[in-house]
Order: C-alpha cells, then structure tokens, then sequence
C-alpha cells in the first residue's frame, strides 16, 4: 500500500511528474497485518488473545513450580527460625541487592522494548532487548561471584556443605558439635565479630537444662549429648533466655553458632539447600529467559516484526516479568530475614 | 429418500448430509510416515496418542496379569528356592504396572486421545489453539515414555535375567509409582532416571492442559456460550485446570526428590534432618488431583453419550457443569486422605475427612443427573450407552467406597490393604476405562469413518464387565480382612479370594482383547460410517466421516448440543441427517 500525494493524478507533464517524485515522502510499504495469521484462528486478536492466554497460564505452572520450594522454605522456617536467622548473615546481602536491582531495571528495559516493537521501532527494540539481555548477564556473573565466595565459606549445597559436615557427615567426629565448623579455606571470616559481643548472652547449662525437650530426630551421639532447647517457633525465644534478669533484648543478627541449640544445628545446613535449590532454579529460568530475549532479538534486527505482529517480544517479557517477580520474593526470603 | 418416519415429505429442499470429498479426509489427504510424524493436524496427533497410549495400557496390563498370575497361589516361586529374588521380581513387576498405568496410560487417554480429536470438532474449529505446542506435548510424551519403560523394564528383566546387568547395567525402580521417601532416597534402584521420565511425562501433561483452556477460552465460535458447551468440554476445561495447577508441583517434588539422592539436599531424608512427611504432602497435591484428572474426563463422555442414546435433552446440564470445576476445586483440598495413617496432627485428618465427603457431593449431583438423563428416554442400548451404563454402575461402588477409606476410623483400619486397591481401580478401571472404551467406540466412526459389529462389541463388553467385578469386588473383602497390599506372599486363608481375583483379571483381559479385535477388524471389513450415526446435535458430527483435514467444509453454527429434535433417522443412510435448517441468527457469545 503506497502513500500517495493527493497532487498526484492532476500532474500535467512528465518532467514536472519526475520532479514532483523527488519531493514525495519516500514510499511507505504498510506490513499485511494477516502475514503471520495461522489458518485456525479468524482475527489476528484472536490469535496474539490466545497466545496471551496460554502464556499466562504457562507462567502460572511456574510459580507452582516454584511454589513446592516456597512452601518447604516456609515449613522449615517456620519450624527453625533462629536457624534461618543465623544462616542467612552467611549470605551477601549487598550482592543480593545489587542483582535485585539489576533484574528491576532489566525488567524495565524490557517492557520498553516491548512498547518499542508495538511501534515498530526496530531499531530502539533491539538495543532495548540488548540492554535487557545485558542485566541477564549481570545478574549471572554476579550470582557467580555469590556461588564461588560461598562455596569458598563452606556455605554450600549438599555434601559440600559444613554444617552437614559437622553434624552428619564423615568428620562429625572431629568436628565437636559444639564449635563453629571450619571452613573449606579456613577459619570463617563472618559471624566472628557478632559473637565476641554476645558472649554473655550464651545460655548457661542451667538454663537449657530448665527447657529440655525430646529431639525426635535420629542425630549422631555429639548432639544426644547436649539437651535439645525446644524445637517450633519458641526455640529462639527459649535459646537466648537468660533467666529472669532484665537485659536488653538481644539483636537477632548476634546470634551465634555456639547459640544455636543443638536441634537447630541439625537443621542449619537445610537453609543453604533450600537457598541453593531456589536461587538455582531461579538461575536456570534467568538462562532460559535470556536465550529467549536473543532468540527474539535476532528476529527484531531481522524485521520480523511490526505493529501488527509482536507476540513473541510480548510473551518473553511476560517470561522474564516472571523471572523478576520470582527474584522480587527470593531476596527478601533469603537474605532479609529478622 | 425414504424416510423412517410418518413424514415422507419432510426432506425436500433440505441440503443433504455431507458427503466425502473427492480429495479425501484427514486419514488419506497426504501420506508417508513424514507425514504422519510432522502433523500439526490435532486429529492425527489425536490418532498417534491413541497407538502410544494403548500400547502402554497392553504394557501395564501384561505386567498386572503377571501380577495376578503369581498371586495365584499363596506362595509362589518364580525363582526356585530363592523367595527373595521372587519378591525383588514382585515389586519391580507392580512398580511397572502402577507407573505405567497411572502416568502413561490413565491420565494422557482421555484428554490426549479423545479430548485431543474432539475438542476443536466441538468448537466448530480448525484446530487446537496452539498445534505445534500439542505436537510438542506428543513427543514430550513419547520420549518421557520410552525411557521411562525401558528404566522399569530393566528392572524386571534385570531379576529375571541377571545376565543382562552385565549388557546395560543396573536399573529399575521398586518403590511403587510413589516413588515414597525414606525408602526411595535409599533404594538402590534406578530412582533418578524414573524420577526423570515421570517429570517429562508430566510436561507433556501441561501442555495439552495449557492448549486445552486456551482452545476454550477462545475458539468457541458466536453463538457457543459458556453454558452451550457439550459437557464433554467442561470436564476438559476442568481437567486441564488441574493438570495445570498439580502438575508443576509434582515437577518440584521429583526434582526435590532427585536432588536429595544427587546432593544430599536433606529436604526429605530424614537421615540428614529431612522431613518424609513433607515429600508426602507435595506428592499427594500432585496425586491426588490427578486422580481427578482421570475420571473427570471420563464423566465428560458418560454425559455426551448418556443423553445422545437416551434421545433426551442431558438433565441438569447446569449442575453438571459446575460439579465438574467443584471437584477440580474440592479436589485440591483433600490430598491428606492419603496419609491419615503418616502422623499427621488429627486436626487435619479431621478437615481432610471431612473434605473428602465433600467431593461425595458434586460426584452424586452427577451420578443423579446422568440417572434422571435415563428416565422416560428413549433408550438405545447401543456399544459406546452399554459401556456408560457399565461405567457408572461401577463409578457407583468405586466412589461409595471411597467414603469408607475417607472416614478416619475405617482407614486406619484398611490403610494399605486390597480394599484401597479395589476401590481405585474401581474408579480407575471401572470408571475412567469403561468410559474411555465407550468412548472410543462413540468416536470411532468419526475417526475412521467405519462401524464396528455392535453385537461382538456387546459380548465382550459383558465379558470386561464380568471380569472386572470378579477381580476386584473380592479385593474389598479380603482387604476389609486385612489383606495388605504390595505383598507377593500371603497366609493361606486369602487363597481362595486372590484365586478368584486371578481368573477375574483375565476375563477381564480377554474382554479387553475382543475389543481391541473388534475394533481393529472394523478398520479393514467394517461398513461405511455416515456423518452422523447416533443422532447427536453436537458440531463433530455435522461433518463427513472422517472429517476433512480442515474438520468442515462450511463452518458449522452451534446450538443447544443435546437438542435432538432436529435429527432424524434414516434407514437409506444408516445415520441421522437433520430434517431444520440450523438455526440462521446465532445467540450472540457469553464475554
């Protein structure tokens, strides 16, 4: 469909034609808003109204997904908070922040870029897609920062973990219960400072002693040793008692190692599975979203799309939406808990 | 044209009933095998589901005859003189038979065989809203299902035939289709790869699940609303609701599963601090929903069917509707039925008890309406009617006993008895099987275009009945006696109940094997199905049989599907043609 001066037909001569061309605006080739209409569907809403839907309802399997991970992260948390308490200082919260706002601002590029590929802007789509596909990359390299400082810890998933070291594994045995475990580079660097101010907050025997409970849990002979403070959401409550003398309440960030009840000991490696298990997840759906976002980027530098035919820009950023709002709810879980 | 009627004249002027095209149907427009594989076409995705599909239940069902062989006596000996290598044979061979049955043949057959060919036919559409996701769906399925057999094949053979470890290794799986903690985080079978297979399979799940609301949603033509979908549709919509919800979660719970035996996560393994009961919690909110996948698609063909050879407008299409999303919505709130015995709080086995009744209710709403669809009909005791009738009549006992094992008391009582396995395979065997049977052979003219021999179809749906009822209705007293499950022994006073079970079960398969005779000698000698055999005012049937590749030469319009005062019979045709012009302006659609 060309755009025509209305002056056109009324040109007299050739010549004047010939001028008259140069001053025309440039032939506009309107795309066919039918070009990528499959044979099943009647409209063109139809279809980008049904891959809307589907893709909505995709992303509802992913938080059910994801859901089977929070719901074990609230069962354990709510059953040990003193254990995710002292587990998450472990974290680094800063580069946790920092990757939160890298996928915010990632996210924002990408609803612009879908508003661009509404306008047909190729251009302006592409470097927006680029700019988005460059948070990806952020976010990963400093999730990989994250991964290799906490496996430097020790903090990390499965057997590779020290707290399940030290009460599960082969070493137990050197490993006392009661010690802070060691590192895989050495002694451990976060926690030291919190617990030199805190050590008259370490119950006394006495006090345990007054609120013993049976540890359901087939744990090895270091732990039968020491009697279990009482598991639930009062275990940190009664851990940190320290008898009827009005001290000031302990801030929760002190809480030790040596504090920890035994029960808790027990469970302290499950926060960093659970962490491993969730940010891990996460990461695969952020590699996934990123192939994704090249795979559409390839196709906006190409033309493949116009105002009439965006869906694929529309659905992988509903996808990576999702990836955000996943991160959104991790940080806070993991890594600002009080 | 001669009509069976008092109304000779009524015909003239009428357009005739649609006629094969020249060019052909889906079956013959194009061919090769490429042709085949590649489709996007949803009826021949339909067609390859149904091959693979009925494959795994030839699979699952030679393994529970083998089953049953061994439980013949109360102390077989596979292996002379090694009883345990007997029961590493048992529990490999029933870990197949549920496995394969629950994931590979009862939940895909009737959404993906029959949901898969008749949704868009329903709709007036061309297809599925998205083809190449449900092809997608189909080799997700194929490939999750071959490996997934081929680790629990392994297994059998493996005990059979020690030999073979040397050939390909270890393998198998003798958990149960459960695959339960503590045990399958120690086992040495191949828990993993099983694990692996079951979460491909449930992807294929998903994604017909996803195409299904989608078509739904938005390929009802004008005129269908919300409220003029055939019933069959709403038990799809409501299956597909929980295969969408339920289904991710079992996703997580065998990824959680599969960590704890790679990494040592401790999630579940009590040994590292774990919690057992947790891995039964989200198993359960996959399973038990999908339990709920599998006959709910099953209720679906019982009202199609019912009121098409009841010639009799469904009664209480309404109420109907809403059971089918009230049990996928009940459904997801009664998972912890199955663990009234794991050591759960007795505050919640009261609330799941009392939960589970509340499905008793939707459940009865449509067993009472199917019933009242009956009453005063004109009743046609044609194959696909005597397979609902039996189907119902078996749904009855199966969900009656249901309410046994949810009432607390008299679960800890039966708990992991043959009283639960005969009351889900009442539900699954009796219910969903019989339906899906039926319901093949409704839709079977229109997918191949021929009729069976109704009469051989008729003996052998006696023969499956028969057999069903011998196997499993003994199950229930020797379970009320304390017959545990699982077991490949038992003391000699369940004999003679586990003897009668046997010979039961292989009636049963002879019945199955007629069918699929029946079927199979159709395709070649069987005579030439017109458009519309049974009469039904549903838009599959207002197009030639089989349908062209594009479903309708002419869009149909929708009206109310289980109207059959516009059909009539006619003996030239061996078929109904409809004797009104469609109705000319459509009600505008629902939003």
């Amino acid at each position: 469909m060309a755009r025509t001066p209305p002056s056109a037909d009324v040109v007299p001569d050739q010549a004047q034609a010939v001028a008259l061309a140069r001053y025309r605006a440039p032939v506009e080739v309107l795309p066919d808003p039918h070009q990528h209409l499959a044979h099943h569907f009647d409209t063109p809403k139809q279809q980008f109204d049904a891959a809307k839907v589907g893709m909505w309802i995709f992303l509802a399997t992913e938080i059910l997904m994801f859901g089977g991970l929070f719901v074990a992260y609230s069962v354990w948390r709510a059953n040990h908070p003193e254990v995710f308490l002292y587990a998450h200082t472990k974290l680094f919260r800063y580069l946790g922040a920092t990757n939160t706002v890298i996928l915010i601002c990632s996210s924002f590029t990408m609803a612009c870029a879908v508003r661009a590929a509404q306008l047909n802007q190729r251009r302006l789509t592409v470097f927006l897609l680029a700019l988005t596909l460059c948070g990806g990359v952020g976010f990963l390299c400093v999730k990989a920062v994250e991964y290799t400082r906490e496996y430097r810890d020790g903090d990390f998933v499965g057997v590779l973990n020290i707290y399940q070291q030290a009460v599960y594994g082969k070493n137990a045995a050197k490993i006392h219960i009661g010690e802070e475990p060691q590192t895989h580079a050495g002694a451990s660097t976060q926690g030291q400072g919190a617990s030199a101010t805190t050590v008259a907050l370490v119950p006394s025997s006495a006090t345990r002693a007054s609120s013993p409970a049976p540890s359901p849990w087939p744990l090895g002979l270091e732990v039968s040793k020491v009697t279990p403070a009482p598991p639930g959401p009062a275990g940190l409550r009664a851990g940190l008692r320290i008898g009827d003398e009005d001290l000031p309440t302990p801030k929760p960030f002190s809480l030790t190692w040596n504090e920890l009840p035994p029960f808790a000991k027990a469970h302290t490696h499950q926060f960093f599975q659970l962490y491993f298990l969730m940010t891990g997840l996460h990461a695969i759906h952020v590699i996934v979203g990123m192939s994704l976002i090249l795979w559409v980027l390839i196709r906006a530098a190409r033309g493949s799309f116009n105002q009439y035919y965006y869906t694929p820009v529309d659905l992988v950023g509903l996808y990576w939406h999702l990836v955000d709002l996943i991160w959104i709810f991790l940080f806070p879980l993991l890594y600002l808990i009080h | 044209m001669s009509v069976t009627g008092a109304h000779p004249g009524i015909f003239d002027g009428l357009p005739a009933a649609p006629r094969p095209e020249p060019g052909g149907n889906y079956l013959t427009q194009t061919r090769g095998l490429r042709s085949w594989l590649l489709t996007l076409d949803h009826k021949r995705i339909a067609l390859m589901y149904m091959l693979g599909v009925l494959s795994a239940y030839l699979l699952g069902g030679c393994f529970a005859l083998a089953l049953r062989a061994i439980l013949f006596h109360h102390n077989t000996q596979v292996f002379a003189g090694n009883p345990a290598r007997t029961w590493e044979f048992y529990n490999n061979m029933f870990t197949l038979h549920g496995a394969v049955m629950v994931f590979m043949f009862v939940i895909p057959a009737i959404p993906a065989v029959i949901g898969n060919f008749v949704l868009p036919m329903m709709l007036g559409a061309k297809d599925v809203a998205f083809p190449k996701l449900n092809l997608a769906s189909f080799y997700c399925w194929v490939g999750g299902g071959l490996f997934f057999c081929f680790i629990l094949l392994k297994g059998v053979l493996n005990v059979a035939f020690p030999a073979l470890i040397h050939l390909w290794g270890p393998g198998g799986l003798d958990t149960g289709w459960t695959f339960y903690t503590p045990y399958s985080t120690t086992t040495n079978s191949a828990v993993i790869s099983a694990t692996l297979g079951a979460f491909i399979l449930g992807f294929s799940s998903i994604l017909t699940g996803v195409n299904f609301i989608a078509s739904i949603h938005m390929l009802r033509p004008r005129g269908m609303g919300w409220f003029r979908m055939p019933l069959l549709l709403w038990a799809l919509y409501a299956t597909a609701v929980i295969q969408v919800l339920a289904t991710p979660v079992l996703g997580i719970t065998l990824l959680l599963l599969i960590a704890e035996r790679t990494l040592h996560v401790g999630i579940f393994d009590p040994a590292l601090g774990g919690d057992p009961i947790l891995y039964q919690h989200f198993f359960w909110f996959y399973s038990h929903p999908a339990v709920y996948i599998m006959i709910l698609p099953a209720m679906g063909i019982i009202s199609e069917v019912i009121s098409v050879f009841s010639r009799k407008h469904i009664f209480g299409y309404n109420f109907i509707a809403a059971s089918s999303l009230a049990i996928a919505f009940i459904g997801f709130l009664v998972w912890g039925h199955h663990m009234f015995v794991s050591g759960q709080s007795p505050l919640a086995d009261a609330v799941f008890s009392l939960l589970t009744f509340a499905v008793a209710v939707p459940s009865a709403i449509k067993t009472f309406n199917w019933t009242m669809t009956l009453y005063k009909g004109d009743i046609h005791l044609k194959t696909p009617l005597l397979y609902i009738l039996m189907a119902i009549f078996l749904f009855t006992i199966g969900g009656l006993t249901g309410l046994f094992l949810g009432s607390l008391s008299v679960d800890v009582q039966v708990h992991d008895t043959y009283f639960v396995v005969a009351h889900f395979h009442y539900v699954m065997m009796g219910t969903t099987l019989f339906a899906f049977v039926g319901g093949l052979y409704y839709w079977w003219p229109k997918m191949f275009g021929r009729m069976y021999s109704e009469n051989f179809a008729r003996w052998a749906a006696v023969v499956a009945f028969v057999g069903m009822n011998l196997t499993f209705f003994v199950q229930f007293i020797m379970g009320a006696q304390g017959m545990p499950r699982r077991y490949a022994t038992y003391p000699a006073q369940f004999t003679i109940y586990h003897q009668i079970s046997t010979i039961g079960a292989f009636t049963m398969g002879l019945g199955m094997f007629l069918v699929l005779l029946n079927l199979l000698h159709s395709l070649k000698f069987g005579k030439k199905a017109p458009p519309n055999p049974w009469g039904s005012n549903s838009l599959e049937w207002q197009t030639t049989s089989p349908p062209p590749t594009e479903n309708f030469k002419t869009r149909p319009v929708p009206g109310d599907p289980y109207d059959y005062t516009g059909w009539r019979y006619v003996s030239e045709e061996e078929g109904y043609v409809r004797i009104q012009p469609p109705p000319a302006a459509p009600v505008p659609a629902a939003p």
